[in-house]
């Protein structure tokens, strides 16, 4: 490793624009002659609307245009889809109620859009929208998943019969109906696992720039995944062709999983800028990002796991309710089905797993990936169920958890995935020792002693990362390959432009990405810079979600530079006078071993571009690219484990220590991976004790800003101890596995065995808010 | 529709008659509550007559056994000032945890108290010390000040000037913050005055405000003790209900904060 090469803390390249406030964000963009959007959004859960009257707001200083959701549907701008498609048990594809990026007819929940007013500046587009009087026809709405499909509940779309979008079965039910019937012992939990909303700090935005002589639009948007909106946004929303439509993700403040997704505003803003012929901007306001973007979680499980007498798990039955919100959001349908119930063995071995998850519609903010989309749940269930099972069985929890560890790789799982490594017992070990496990009792006394309640919580999570193989998904029913591209370009002068399809909003790849040219050439991370987030730059992409830019991204990044490094020391042979097989990369030299002969890398560049001399035949220039699909998913696990002591007084919860040990493979840059895993640790703590987002019976959010929402501060959460034990990946060149959701998928489960321990009660949902925790201390 | 004049006072004198020509004119002190509710167009002043720069409402003064802090100082210069920490801590204290250093910065403790917000931290303080609320037509005894949620003695364009504090004998404050918004979910001030008398106030927690807790101070009137109040039993009828804490746990925090206020009391 050189001191900026592959595992060196190298500080993050782009700290200083953003640090120095010059940072450049959507709403940093300016352009000549730009209009402003605002939304007219509707107050109610459901609701017809009877009509819009915007006569007095056309009157209005500085207003260009109102249009409504009947013009979008007449223009024939598609409705939003959903781009994986999943197949309900009785064979019938998933029911999807249409979506028109701003509703026509009715409205399904609250903040739904039905016109926009384009004015000259975004005060007098708020002051006009005032004005605009739309005529609703309230409806019966419903909120709550199990109120949704009852009989006689309100129904959301006439697509989708009972508010069912789909009831979808995996693992084998024979099988685990047997191991239960010959089970020593049935461990039973319901868990609900809470809906939280996403909260990136910079709230969405969008710029539509049409150009009418060229028929083209520029789009400014705030995404994870800019090629994947082009393509959308061309093959399913009718706005222009792929050639005709430039789409733009400049730097991105967060996004958690909610900017991978095409929302209707930037439909609305690529639509009403080609009607009023100039440029619309529209910037969400934090009201706005709480009621529509894309939430997440949100399940109601009731899980029963079997035990032999040996207390070796032999088999699990899970049926989970998914609560989707209003609409099939664009990855929703795959979050509860392919991302979830397929890490539902977690780290054990458990022959015969069969779970059925039943989607449904309710009037709420729709639901897709968040941080961890799917796995957070699964490790959330199965650490619950695990830490129940030792209180029930009377063994110890880490013990039981030992019993049925996966030892042997690869290992097939009843539930698709083949986990190909890992080391659940290094990470435990580490993980107990860093947090004295075996002194937590007389650490327990002592606290009670005070009048402390102590408790210690477990949690041994695995996901899945990387994603993913795009023949597997493809048979699986997704609409898009996970493969990802990249394009090393190198400069005649010798410096070098890495071209990726990832996106950074936050995860800090222009350094990162850097380190591996370092690593390879030898050349300062200085001589180095990373393109992305522009359609007109990087061919294409899939963009950055699901912990996949290292395993994926880095790793077409990889295949792209070997590439060039074959030219370039074709080259330098040449140069050399010597043969290619001698060629060796040291310090920004290529080298003939075991000699003194060298050329410079910039002198091999120069020469690739001067093309005086190269070998016979040999196209100038030095600039190559790779497509790089994985093989596997990746499997990132570890073991955290949570010390803290709840106040019986209050229910208040302090942490005394909080432990993580985990395996991502190989690290590139481990101060940034320790970064990530605090953000993770961080958001999975917010989720069990603070974050809940919560909708009243008719559908209103009770939620909507940060004085209900409550969001973790720094003063929230301990200091972490963090530790890693490594397994290298074998699936891909560089052995990584990812680590940017591993913290938010399994720090809640840690924290709820921890509060539910100290307590000594079994039940307890999330968020373990004090009032909570304190009734259910009192609790008969 | 939603412009507003901006003036800046440099007198009590000039804001009162400023006040009196705009035609619907506000107070501006800290802007921590005005100015939020006005980016949500919850309110259109005509007018906003700033009082940040009044000399005349700057600062602490220690007098006797009375501690006086001048309407528009600011939490963070209260809760550094070497009177307030001497005469009566547990104001520096309840300071310390009123909002998060933004706020501080900027929030008075006349804006607080003109607001009156149900989970506002000085409330107590000042209902528990029995203060008076100086303006600048007259002194309002803290019992009267208060009238329930959003709603104080003020009449339109009065001015609070200062708010008169009797140094206790001992006093103590324990608040269990909101857990998004950090207000007080409830809050308790206790004190014990020169003079003998058992004064307790609880905020955040009442769905008419900040209220007396008469069966808190005649417990502690037999013995002021945190274990006093361990067989005093709070109901739960009339309080707060959100989704953050439920009535019964409201009860349950006046007593266990009240306990915990003694205890810091001394
Ligand atoms: C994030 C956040 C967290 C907060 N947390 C807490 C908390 O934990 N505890 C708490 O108690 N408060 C909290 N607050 C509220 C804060 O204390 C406000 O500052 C306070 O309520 C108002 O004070 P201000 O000086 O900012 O007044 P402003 O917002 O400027 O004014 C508020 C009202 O008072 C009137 N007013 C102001 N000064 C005078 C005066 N001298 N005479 C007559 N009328 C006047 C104004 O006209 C206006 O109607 C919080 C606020 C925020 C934004």
């Amino acid at each position: 490793m050189g001191v900026e090469g592959i595992g060196a803390r190298v500080v993050r390249k782009e700290d200083k624009r953003f640090i120095t406030g010059k940072g450049r964000y959507v709403d940093d963009i300016k352009l000549q002659g730009m209009t402003h959007a605002h939304f007219i959004r509707s107050p109610h859960a459901h609701a017809k609307v009877k009509g819009i009257d915007s006569s007095a707001a056309l009157k209005m200083p500085g207003v260009v245009a109102v249009l409504t959701g009947q013009e979008i549907v007449d223009d024939k701008v598609g409705n939003l889809i959903c781009g994986w498609a999943i197949t309900s048990k009785d064979g019938s594809p998933m029911k999807m109620g249409a979506w028109p990026a701003m509703a026509p007819e009715t409205v399904r929940f609250v903040g739904q859009a039905v016109a926009v007013v384009i004015a000259e500046s975004k005060n007098l587009a708020r002051d006009a929208a005032e004005a605009v009087v739309v005529n609703y026809e309230e409806l019966p709405a419903v909120a709550d998943v199990h109120a949704a499909i009852k009989s006689g509940a309100p129904q959301l779309h006439p697509e989708a019969p009972g508010n069912q979008v789909y009831d979808w079965v995996i693992g084998d039910e024979g099988a685990a109906d047997a191991a239960f019937a010959k089970a020593a012992n049935v461990v039973k939990l319901d868990v609900t696992n809470n809906r939280l909303a996403p909260n990136a700090m910079e709230p969405r935005a969008a710029i539509a720039d049409y150009d009418s002589a060229e028929e083209h639009f520029t789009l400014y948007t705030t995404s994870q995944n800019p090629h994947v909106a082009r393509l959308v946004l061309s093959a399913f929303y009718n706005i222009a062709p792929e050639h005709k439509l430039r789409v733009i993700a400049p730097d991105v403040g967060g996004g958690f999983g909610s900017k991978i997704f095409i929302y209707p505003e930037e439909m609305v803003a690529l639509w009403a800028s080609k009607k009023v012929g100039r440029p619309v901007k529209w910037t969400g306001d934090r009201t706005e990002a709480f009621l529509t973007d894309a939430h997440g979680r949100d399940h109601v499980t009731h899980a029963e796991m079997a035990f032999d007498a040996n207390n070796k798990i032999t088999g699990l039955k899970v049926k989970t309710y998914a609560n989707f919100g209003a609409y099939m959001s664009l990855f929703s349908s795959s979050v509860p089905t392919y991302l979830y119930a397929t890490l539902l063995s977690g780290q054990y071995n458990i022959p015969a797993i069969h779970a059925e998850v039943i989607g449904v519609y309710t009037n709420t903010t729709p639901v897709d990936a968040y941080r961890g989309a799917g796995r957070p749940e699964a490790s959330y269930l199965i650490e619950r169920l695990m830490e129940t099972a030792a209180r029930q069985l009377n063994v110890d929890p880490a013990a039981l958890r030992r019993t049925n560890f996966i030892t042997q790789f690869p290992h097939q799982t009843p539930v698709i995935m083949a986990y190909d490594v890992g080391d659940f017992n290094a990470s435990l070990d580490a993980a107990m020792k860093a947090i004295d496990y075996a002194g937590f009792p007389a650490r327990k006394a002592k606290a009670k002693a005070d009048g402390k309640l102590r408790g210690i919580g477990v949690s041994c999570y695995i996901e899945a990362c990387g994603i993913a193989p795009s023949k597997a998904v493809g048979s699986l029913g997704a609409g898009v390959g996970l493969w990802e591209s990249a394009e090393v370009r190198v400069n005649p002068v010798g410096t070098i432009e890495i071209l990726t399809g990832s996106h950074s909003h936050g995860q800090g790849h222009e350094t990162t990405f850097c380190q591996l040219v370092a690593e390879r050439l030898g050349v300062p991370i200085s001589q180095v810079s990373i393109v992305h987030g522009d359609t007109d730059k990087v061919q294409f992409g899939m963009g950055t979600y699901g912990s996949r830019s290292a395993a994926v991204g880095l790793t077409a990044i990889l295949k792209a530079m070997e590439k060039m490094e074959s030219k370039a020391k074709k080259i330098a042979a040449h140069a050399l006078e010597a043969s290619e097989g001698d060629i060796v990369i040291e310090n920004g030299e290529f080298k003939v071993a075991g000699t003194d002969k060298a050329i410079a890398f910039p002198m091999v560049a120069l020469a690739a571009y001067t093309a005086h001399n190269l070998p016979d035949g040999m196209e100038p220039g030095l600039k190559e690219s790779a497509f790089y699909d994985p093989t596997n998913f990746t499997f990132p696990a570890g073991t955290y484990i949570c010390e803290l002591e709840v106040d019986p007084g209050t229910g208040k919860t302090s942490f005394v220590n909080f432990v993580a040990a985990d395996d991502f493979g190989r690290l590139i840059n481990p101060m940034i991976v320790e970064g990530q895993v605090h953000g993770g640790l961080v958001q999975g703590i917010g989720q069990a004790l603070l974050e809940h987002a919560i909708y009243d019976s008719n559908g209103q959010p009770v939620t909507a800003s940060f004085m209900d929402y409550a969001m973790p501060r720094a003063d929230d959460v301990p200091s972490f101890n963090l530790s890693h034990t490594t397994t290298l990946c074998p699936g891909n060149p560089l052995g990584i596995k990812g680590c940017g959701e591993a913290g938010a998928i399994g720090a809640s489960a840690a924290v709820i065995n921890a509060i539910t321990d100290a307590i000594g009660k079994n039940n307890l949902e999330m968020p373990a808010t004090p009032d909570r925790v304190w009734r259910t201390i009192h609790a008969a | 529709m939603y412009q507003t004049v901006y003036h800046r006072a440099s007198s009590v004198d000039e804001a009162v008659s400023l006040f009196a020509k705009g035609s619907e004119a506000k107070f501006l002190a800290g802007g921590q509550t005005l100015l939020p509710v006005m980016k949500q167009r919850l309110a259109s002043p005509s007018d906003l007559i700033d009082l940040g720069k009044i000399k005349e409402l700057q600062g602490v003064e220690l007098s006797g056994d009375v501690l006086t802090i001048k309407a528009g100082t600011t939490y963070f210069d209260i809760m550094q000032n070497a009177d307030v920490k001497k005469a009566i801590p547990a104001i520096a204290y309840l300071t310390s945890v009123l909002g998060d250093p933004a706020v501080r910065y900027r929030g008075t403790i006349g804006g607080s108290i003109a607001n009156n917000d149900p989970a506002a931290d000085y409330p107590a303080a000042l209902l528990a010390l029995g203060a008076a609320v100086k303006t600048n037509k007259r002194s309002i005894a803290a019992d009267d000040f208060f009238q329930g949620l959003f709603t104080t003695a003020l009449e339109d364009g009065e001015i609070i000037t200062a708010v008169s504090f009797p140094v206790p004998a001992k006093a103590g404050y324990e608040k269990m913050r909101h857990p998004a918004s950090r207000f007080a979910l409830t809050g308790v001030f206790v004190a014990l005055t020169k003079s003998g008398e058992i004064r307790v106030a609880a905020t955040g927690a009442s769905q008419t405000g900040v209220m007396r807790v008469p069966a808190i101070e005649a417990a502690l009137k037999a013995n002021w003790s945190p274990s006093a109040i361990d067989s005093v039993s709070i109901s739960a009828s009339n309080l707060l209900a959100d989704i953050h804490g439920t009535a019964e746990y409201r009860a349950n925090l006046i007593k266990v904060m009240a306990q915990r206020a003694v205890a810091a009391a001394g």
